[in-house]
């Protein structure tokens, strides 16, 4: 039995000229996990939206074509009314988040739909077990971490037991182990009870291994509509940019793409290209360890002689609150490309707003060689003028590549999500661009020269080609650059090196290859297929080490 | 300052009798304006803070509420006419005119202030102790809308809060001349809009478009629940009564009188001990 059908759906929203969905036909059977995939603006979100019935009652705009969710069709019934059947969650927590505490936010949907208090009751404690915080059920909202405030999101979305649940990218904003644990839940209440789930995503290889199937959209159009093996096929062909890290590596060896790490392995096991693992659970590979230092202890290093950049026993403590850092010491040399990574709440955001002074160190002392241009998370809050020519100075501009006619008088929040990141990295960088500040330099030569770009998070809810962009925008930049990240192929993508912070410390700080080689959560898909052998990270890298197995054992 | 769950028999009881409890005290102080009383009602309120564990965020409020209090008392003071004895005079001043300052304006300056010092505290307690899910909940049925409107207006203030700390950061970032008022109002207008937008798309995907009258919720009174609201009525009793029976007697102008006997001083003390006998019994306040 269908739970949600798409008959011929095209729409465009109010004010567009091109339709964000196209034609789209596309049926989900009861009790299946659907992934969506496509590049950032290929109608993912508007689907799932149609889905909901935000589209059109919310939204407006021209709709043309059938929605059925649950029997319901979407032109007759409200979302209100929608709502009992389809449990939705976006991206951003902050503001799906109503209600002042766990338990009232799991009970707002329940108690809309007039259930009765021991219904409302009930459903509250199954979807709070169901997703493990049933200890937060009295906690306020406002206290939450990114990662519970999504789960209590998710239980509101889930409490009631909705036919179907759709997901707009619901961890772009989680570091990887909260992540994980999220598709994790997924797959356990789509089990459990049977709740169809459809899950846009863009980290594919995050989540590919628990779906049954793939849905793919190009330009608003159903491009591809099979389970994730065929998936994988399809868009070795087709769509490259969708292939997770693993599917190309297995690509570039001649095996068939398989999603996940586990069959992955398999798979080059059966080609004779990974050796048997020697004891359970145990890879035959040894992964290299990077360097980490005894509990509580700091990577030391030895004093580089000219530093873009450096940070001396930070300590961070808040008035009445928490340490955020703790001695945080950490130097940069000029050129240098630097990953930050870390947990929610490792002191990465507290790192960087140091190092652009808009932080004072409570012990401590940060230095830098030239001014520090820092962006946040959010691009929208540094557009403030009517044009993009308003907004940065040419040289700026002409370095992330908006320069030119086609960007000068165009408003910049009419720009897509990519082109305003990089709008606001010109924003920052302003007429130092491209100037990295020379040591031992003068305080007024220093003035305005960026010695040191730092960003923070800047990957949210990116899809691969852009980070591909943004990457190679770092790589051609003169000065230092930090980035403060939680995915780590965007960092082997650009960094020369990586820093790993925990507990407002670095615990691990050494060549890409070698940090994100050592471990399951901080590592590439590529390391973790392949064990870390050759501290190959990418698939290119991957194939690299394979082909010397290869060659070796032929000459053995 | 924002709601948060804590071991306390005020926070233990159900937000009805907790929302009265801190209606009568506001009551009591607006109904009293002997000294003596009225300072007994300020003390009952911020011993219940203590005794609710929101001592500091009280404490926070008050320190607000201060300047606003002698603001009070400062500009009475200037501008009454009134009472008898005059202890400054301070001639013609502009605007102001022949100033006497009187002690009959000042005294009655001082209890405004004092009463508006005392109303803050009682908010400020309501905010702190007062889960402001479970008033949602006692409206709905009521009026929803209003009460959701108003639970999600104090919920968004620290989202909004943040995001304009964000934003000043983010301006902060930027090289060069920093950006006028007027461009940073527009850019923070852009991102309440977002927000606006975001949250409304929540609401109605939680069904708050088809949003029914709940059904009532019978849930047992705990012992807490019946102390408060006992504690309530009796102060709400008291205070009324004190005020129709002229118990604690109270004129400013022409000339001060506040006698402070016995029927006042019995008053004041019935209220402190009506308002925090409540907190004597802690038993099934863990959380």
């Amino acid at each position: 039995m269908n739970v949600l059908e798409f008959d011929h759906v095209t729409y465009t929203y109010p004010g567009a000229t091109a339709p964000a969905l196209d034609n789209a036909t596309v049926q989900i059977e009861a009790g299946e996990l659907v992934v969506l995939a496509g590049a950032s603006g290929s109608g993912k979100s508007t689907l799932l939206r149609a889905a909901s019935g935000l589209v059109p009652h919310f939204h407006g705009g021209a709709f043309a074509g059938r929605v059925v969710v649950a029997g319901m069709d979407t032109r007759q019934h409200g979302v209100g009314e929608l709502a009992g059947v389809v449990g939705t969650l976006f991206q951003d927590p902050e503001t799906q988040v109503v209600m002042g505490t766990v338990r009232a936010e799991l009970a707002f949907p329940l108690e809309n739909r007039g259930e009765s208090p021991s219904t409302v009751a009930r459903g509250v404690e199954e979807a709070a077990l169901a997703l493990g915080i049933a200890h937060l059920l009295d906690r306020p909202t406002g206290e939450l971490s990114g990662g519970e405030l999504q789960r209590a999101a998710l239980g509101a979305a889930l409490a009631g037991r909705p036919a179907l649940v759709v997901l707009d990218e619901p961890t772009s904003q989680l570091d990887p182990v909260a992540g994980d644990e999220l598709i994790g839940l997924l797959r356990r209440c789509n089990e459990d009870s049977d709740t169809t789930i459809v899950l846009a995503e863009h980290r594919l290889e995050r989540c590919l291994g628990a779906a049954d199937r793939v849905i793919a959209l190009i330009d608003g159009r159903v491009a591809c509509d099979a389970r994730p093996d065929e998936f994988l096929d399809w868009a070795a062909g087709a769509a490259t940019e969708l292939q997770t890290p693993g599917a190309k590596l297995l690509s570039a060896v001649g095996t068939r793409p398989v999603p996940g790490v586990k069959r992955a392995r398999a798979a080059l096991r059966e080609r004779g290209l990974l050796p048997e693992p020697v004891d359970q659970g145990g890879d035959s590979v040894p992964a290299p360890r990077p360097r980490i230092t005894a509990p509580g202890g700091i990577v030391r290093r030895r004093r580089a002689p000219e530093s873009a950049l450096e940070f001396t026993r930070v300590w961070h403590e808040l008035p009445s609150g928490p340490t955020i850092l703790r001695g945080a010491t950490l130097s940069i040399r000029p050129g240098e490309r630097v990953a930050l990574m870390g947990r929610n709440g490792a002191g990465k955001s507290t790192l960087l707003r140091h190092a652009a002074g808009l932080m004072r160190p409570t012990r401590g002392r940060v230095h830098s060689a030239g001014r520090v241009a820092l962006l946040l998370q959010n691009p929208n809050d540094y557009l403030i003028h009517e044009t993009v020519a308003q907004e940065a100075s040419p040289g700026a501009l002409q370095a992330v590549g908006l320069a030119g006619p086609a960007f000068a008088d165009r408003h910049p929040r009419d720009l897509s999500g990519g082109e305003k990141q990089r709008l606001a990295l010109a924003i920052v960088l302003g007429d130092g661009v491209g100037a990295a500040a020379q040591p031992g330099a003068g305080a007024d030569a220093d003035e305005g020269r960026v010695a040191v770009v730092c960003l923070d998070e800047p990957t949210r809810g990116m899809d691969r080609g852009r980070k591909g962009d943004l990457a190679r925008l770092l790589r051609g930049l003169d000065a230092a650059v930090l980035v403060a990240t939680h995915d780590p192929e965007f960092a082997a993508a650009f960094a020369d090196r990586v820093v790993l912070l925990a507990d407002g410390a670095p615990i691990a700080d050494g060549p890409v290859g070698q940090v994100l080689t050592g471990g399951t959560y901080f590592a590439t898909e590529t390391a973790r297929i392949l064990g870390g052998a050759g501290h190959a990270l990418t698939p290119d890298d991957g194939l690299v080490v394979l082909e010397k197995l290869l060659a070796a054992e032929v000459i053995a | 300052m924002t709601y948060h769950p804590r071991s306390s028999p005020l926070h233990a009881a159900r937000a009805g009798a907790a929302c009265a409890y801190c209606l009568a005290l506001a009551f009591a102080a607006l109904s009293l304006s002997n000294p003596v009383a009225l300072g007994a009602v300020t003390v009952a309120v911020g011993a219940a803070a203590i005794g609710a564990g929101v001592g500091s965020e009280v404490r926070r409020a008050a320190r607000l509420a201060l300047p606003l209090a002698m603001t009070i008392v400062l500009v009475n003071a200037l501008v009454s006419r009134d009472g008898l004895t005059v202890i400054v005079r301070l001639g013609n001043l502009p605007v102001l005119g022949h100033t006497d300052i009187t002690l009959e304006a000042t005294t009655y300056g001082a209890i405004l202030g004092l009463r508006a010092f005392t109303l803050i505290l009682c908010g400020a307690l309501y905010t702190t102790a007062v889960d402001p899910d479970q008033v949602l909940r006692l409206f709905r049925r009521v009026s929803f809308r209003s009460a959701l409107t108003a639970t999600l207006a104090t919920r968004m203030v620290p989202v909004l809060v943040r995001d304009a700390r964000r934003l000043t950061d983010a301006q902060r970032c930027r090289p060069g001349r920093p950006p006028s008022r007027v461009q940073l109002m527009r850019a923070a207008t852009s991102g309440v809009l977002d927000r606006a937008l975001d949250v409304a798309a929540a609401l109605e995907v939680r069904g708050y478009g088809v949003a029914h009258r709940p059904p009532r919720w019978h849930k047992p009174y705990s012992r807490h629940d019946l102390h408060f609201a006992a504690a309530a009525v009796a102060v709400i009793v008291l205070a009324a009564g004190a005020r129709l029976g002229d118990l604690v007697p109270f004129h400013a102008y022409p000339s001060l009188s506040a006698p402070v006997d016995a029927s006042v001083l019995g008053v004041s003390v019935g209220l402190v001990v009506c308002a925090l006998l409540p907190f004597a019994d802690r038993r099934g306040i863990e959380r």
